[in-house]
């Protein structure tokens, strides 16, 4: 049977299914493909905090999102263009995701009365007779006979072992569907499950049953070729989610520093990914710690760059507001500090696997006493690699704590990445004090005496002759000796605020994309910080379509802001501040320049949509 | 060689007169040229507490911390910094109530650090407070109807976390504290010392059972490994296991000196050395002194220490890793 091949600028894809129904395994290989055939992508997995919720409910939907096209994409996408639902539930709980004329792939042999009734459907929504689905495309396959029945036969494979493959099944219809190589998924099957034979031969069986489904049925009569983006920059590309990319980061940033890098954390959802990912790197010389306690992790990282390491800690908001005296301490220590926040939903336990900008004002200010210390938002997945290694070079040179925010989003999201060139990657200076032989020769050692910048000497234990000592306590100016002098208190505050507000002298003025120059006599200005960058600027795109004129801006640095900030908001009349929070960065904003910025806020433990945005946009454009 | 007076800084000492601490400085200050290590080789790391101060007096380096989490901290600087000597000074309060969790750890892991913990059985910087080694019913300005909460006993918990080395000693000892240091000092993991210390202001004579010199020639129990228990004057008394497997206090006249149980600081088993710690519920009477148990067991890092060897240091093997797993190239 002779099928057409249709062309697609850009696609967007769903896995969903239970739980335990291997959807972020099949998503994840799904991308690798997408990946190795050129095209750009973004990713978004969403699944529940609970392992394994009760199977077939709605709160056990877990599901994967890949937008992939030809040309440069921001974001995985608002509206999927394929659903595929292996069961009741997964069709219910991503429905109104869909627009009309989406295709539902839908695993049929799923959709049994008592998996009806768990979704709460009153009858079966694929059958003809019910409209539910009227405006959909709806393809019924009988995923788990199918895969059951390919793996017949094979040795050692039961019944139950073949079921468990149909994810590989959905895996091979989508393969064929959108014409993703199947020999790297075929290698790939074969590695995973080298060790188990019965396993493998049920997953090659189940990939290629899809695929040769695909090819035969005449439920598909098109397929469908997204080619290789060719808008991108030439380079080496790898494929990378932000936990993958601020691993690097921090990674690079140690050998351009020559320290050695120890990472601490206690498990937290979203961020023990870092510690896992980082802990594979014991080999490569890192030192991973898992501490009993979010307190103990960040005084291990503190320890460690007390003795000329590089300490990193990670965690997510709840371990936030447990290290907020350390990085207290590390601020009165004047001793770098990288401590990495996955934001997520809060407050408290909130929603761990949902994602938030809302610690933003927790990072600047949450400590007690005025303890001033720089803010880094990585703005993408890959972005996650720069802003790491940015961070890593601040605390070193500046000796001070950094507080890099992440998100949720960011760190399981995934997207290509050019791999940057190790040896054009900045070198960062520790500047170590020198060591003395002899007490006698010399002045004494001024641990808290300081350079231009403000920047007092580092002498990591070892170092000969500089034996001094530090502490929490408030320091005499230049001797480091304990003071509680009121003048000497007014100038140590002071002088630790300047030398971070100093860094604002080495930072590049942000800069507005206007994409061209019509757009640079916009009405609007969009500026952003941290994961909505994507969402921004093809909210942006959508709006410049419709002959509106648009310009955006992002923020890495929060804290201190980018010289040209001030002015930038008033070369503009109006001014939008999209942000997963109730309008913390607006209303920084607010305060520091007396520009009466617009909040768009979403607080749904979602990424920020294009779609949304670009109405916001529009909105803001014609009130 | 090094002197006492190399160990000294310059910062003036402002501890209450009659306090304990000046007796243990003196005497860590003077055994610390025994060890054979350069000063800037040795760090006093301190949480928050009259304690806490000991690291500003020690000429090495030092990092006065935070309330209860130097455990911590140094856990993260002797998994970096296996070339150091450290030393953590901590209070009853410090590392048994603020920092528990740190310092249970701490001995679980084996850290290659010194902890030095100085029980005063009160909060002294806070200006008197009961603490957790406090006696039930101690009448303090936070308990005026006296603690109704049982203290700890600071070895039996270093003992259930099955520290690798647990010793007992006094702050006016000018012998036995120092002979205990240097047993710590030769220990390769944690070593954790209990030292009785003397609050003048707020909890003066807590430990005269033991201190006085009268009074702890009766109640001294001193441990030496391989040696039958006993103590008094004239060692007429001992400690014995009883048919039910407790530990008793005998008179050796009665029993014979065959009965005393012969102390083994080495038993891989914690039990006894538990029982030992447990012997005294409060240090008012006859009081084991001396070093509890030590053991050998892997420490905190020492893979890692192992593969620091292999670890990335260049542009080449950054590339490298950089580079892992599938890539592609865009022309």
């Amino acid at each position: 049977m002779g099928k057409t091949v249709e062309q697609r600028e850009r696609v967007v894809v769903r896995f969903a299914g239970d739980s335990g129904d291997g959807m972020q395994l099949v998503g994840g290989r799904f991308t690798d493909a997408t990946a190795l055939l050129g095209n750009d992508l973004a990713t978004l997995p969403d699944f529940p905090a609970e392992i394994r919720a009760p199977a077939g409910t709605i709160p056990g939907v877990s599901a994967f999102q890949i937008h992939f096209a030809s040309r440069d994409i921001l974001t995985p996408g608002d509206t999927p263009n394929v659903l595929v639902a292996m069961n009741p539930a997964a069709l219910k709980a991503n429905l109104a995701t869909l627009e009309r004329g989406a295709t539902i792939i839908a695993n049929e042999d799923a959709f049994t009365r008592r998996n009806l009734e768990k979704a709460g459907y009153a009858g079966n929504p694929l059958d003809s007779g019910d409209d539910a689905l009227a405006d959909f495309r709806v393809i019924r396959v009988p995923m788990t006979t199918l895969t059951t029945r390919a793996a017949e036969g094979l040795e050692g494979v039961g019944t139950r072992d073949a079921a468990r493959a149909k994810n590989l099944f959905a895996l091979g219809l989508l393969s064929w569907l959108y014409g993703r190589p199947a020999d790297g998924t075929q290698r790939w099957i074969e590695a995973k499950f080298a060790t188990r034979p019965a396993a493998r031969a049920a997953n090659l069986a189940a990939f290629r049953a899809g695929w040769s489904f695909g090819e035969t049925t005449e439920l598909l009569d098109v397929q469908y070729r997204v080619a290789p983006a060719t808008d991108v920059a030439p380079g080496t590309y790898r494929q990378v989610n932000g936990t993958t990319a601020t691993a690097l980061g921090l990674l690079a940033a140690s050998v351009r520093s020559g320290l050695p890098l120890l990472l601490a954390s206690y498990p937290i959802t979203p961020a023990s990914e870092l510690l896992h990912e980082l802990s594979r790197h014991e080999g490569a010389g890192v030192r991973t710690i898992q501490a009993e306690d979010e307190i103990a992790a960040a005084g291990m990282a503190l320890g460690a760059s007390y003795g000329g390491h590089l300490g990193v800690t990670a965690t997510s908001g709840p371990g936030m507001d447990l290290k907020a005296e350390t990085i207290g301490l590390a601020a009165m220590l004047e001793l770098p500090l990288v401590v990495i926040d996955v934001q997520r939903a809060g407050p408290s336990t909130g929603m761990p696997t949902k994602t938030e900008q809302s610690d933003l004002l927790l990072a600047l200010h949450g400590r007690h006493g005025e303890s001033p210390l720089p803010v880094l938002a990585a703005a993408t997945p890959a972005d996650c690699f720069e802003t790491a290694f940015e961070a890593a070079r601040l605390a070193v040179e500046y000796r001070t704590p950094v507080i890099l925010l992440s998100d949720g989003f960011l760190s399981n999201s995934s997207e290509p990445w050019r791999i940057p060139d190790a040896a054009a990657l900045p070198e960062i200076d520790p500047r170590f004090a020198h060591g003395r032989v002899g007490t006698e020769s010399g002045e004494p050692f001024l641990p808290y005496a300081r350079d231009a910048r403000g920047v007092r000497p580092w002498a990591p234990p070892g170092t000969q002759g500089l034996q001094h000592r530090i502490g929490g306590l408030e320091k005499q100016d230049r001797t480091g000796n304990i003071s509680y002098d009121s003048a000497n208190h007014a100038t140590m505050t002071r002088l630790r605020a300047a030398r971070i507000a100093g860094i604002q002298r080495e930072l590049r003025a942000v800069e507005v994309d206007a994409t061209d120059a019509d757009n640079e006599d916009a009405e609007l200005l969009v500026l952003g910080w941290g994961s909505s960058y994507g969402a921004i600027r093809a909210a942006a795109r959508r709006v410049r379509d419709r002959g509106l004129k648009v310009a955006t801006a992002h923020l890495r640095h929060l804290d201190p802001l980018p010289p040209n900030v001030g002015s930038l908001l008033r070369a503009y009349p109006r001014v939008l501040v999209p942000e997963l929070n109730s309008g913390q960065l607006a209303q920084l904003l607010r305060a520091h320049f007396l520009v009466d910025v617009q909040s768009h806020t979403k607080i749904t433990g979602q990424p920020l949509f294009a779609a949304e945005l670009e109405d916001a946009i529009v909105d803001a454009l014609q009130s | 060689m090094h002197s006492k007076a190399d160990f000294q800084s310059d910062q003036e000492t402002r501890w209450c007169p009659g306090c304990g601490d000046y007796a243990i400085l003196a005497a860590v200050q003077g055994f610390m040229p025994e060890l054979g290590i350069p000063p800037e080789r040795i760090v006093f790391m301190t949480g928050i507490g009259c304690a806490g101060r000991f690291a500003y007096y020690m000429d090495t380096y030092g990092m006065h911390g935070i309330h209860g989490r130097a455990p911590a901290l140094a856990t993260g600087l002797a998994t970096t910094r296996p070339d150091l000597s450290i030393w953590i000074v901590t209070g009853d309060g410090d590392a048994l109530s603020i920092g528990g969790n740190h310092l249970i750890h701490a001995l679980r892991r084996n850290v290659p650090v010194k902890i030095l913990l100085f029980n005063n059985q009160i909060y002294g910087l806070t200006k008197g407070q009961a603490s957790p080694t406090s006696e039930r019913g101690k009448i303090t300005k936070s308990t005026p109807f006296g603690s109704h909460d049982r203290p700890f006993n600071p070895l039996a918990l270093a003992l259930g976390a099955e520290a690798t080395f647990v010793a007992r000693t006094l702050d006016t000892d000018k012998q036995h504290l120092p002979a205990v240091l240097r047993a710590a000092a030769a220990h390769e993991g944690t070593a954790f010392v209990e030292i009785y210390q003397n609050c003048p202001v707020f909890n003066e004579g807590a430990f005269d059972a033991l201190r006085d010199r009268a009074q702890g020639a009766l109640n001294r129990i001193p441990l030496k490994h391989g040696q039958p228990i006993r103590f008094g004057p004239d060692g007429e008394r001992g400690v014995m296991r009883g048919a039910n497997g407790d530990l008793c206090v005998v008179d050796v006249a009665d029993v014979g000196e065959d009965a005393l149980l012969v102390h083994d600081a080495h038993r891989e088993d914690p039990s006894l050395a538990f029982a030992l710690a447990r012997l005294a519920e409060r240090p008012t009477g006859p009081t084991p002194i001396g070093i509890f148990r030590a053991v050998e067991r892997p420490l905190h890092g020492a893979t890692a220490v192992r593969n620091a060897d292999r670890a990335v240091t260049n542009v080449a093997q950054l590339d490298a890793l950089l580079h892992a797993g599938d890539t592609w190239r865009v022309a």
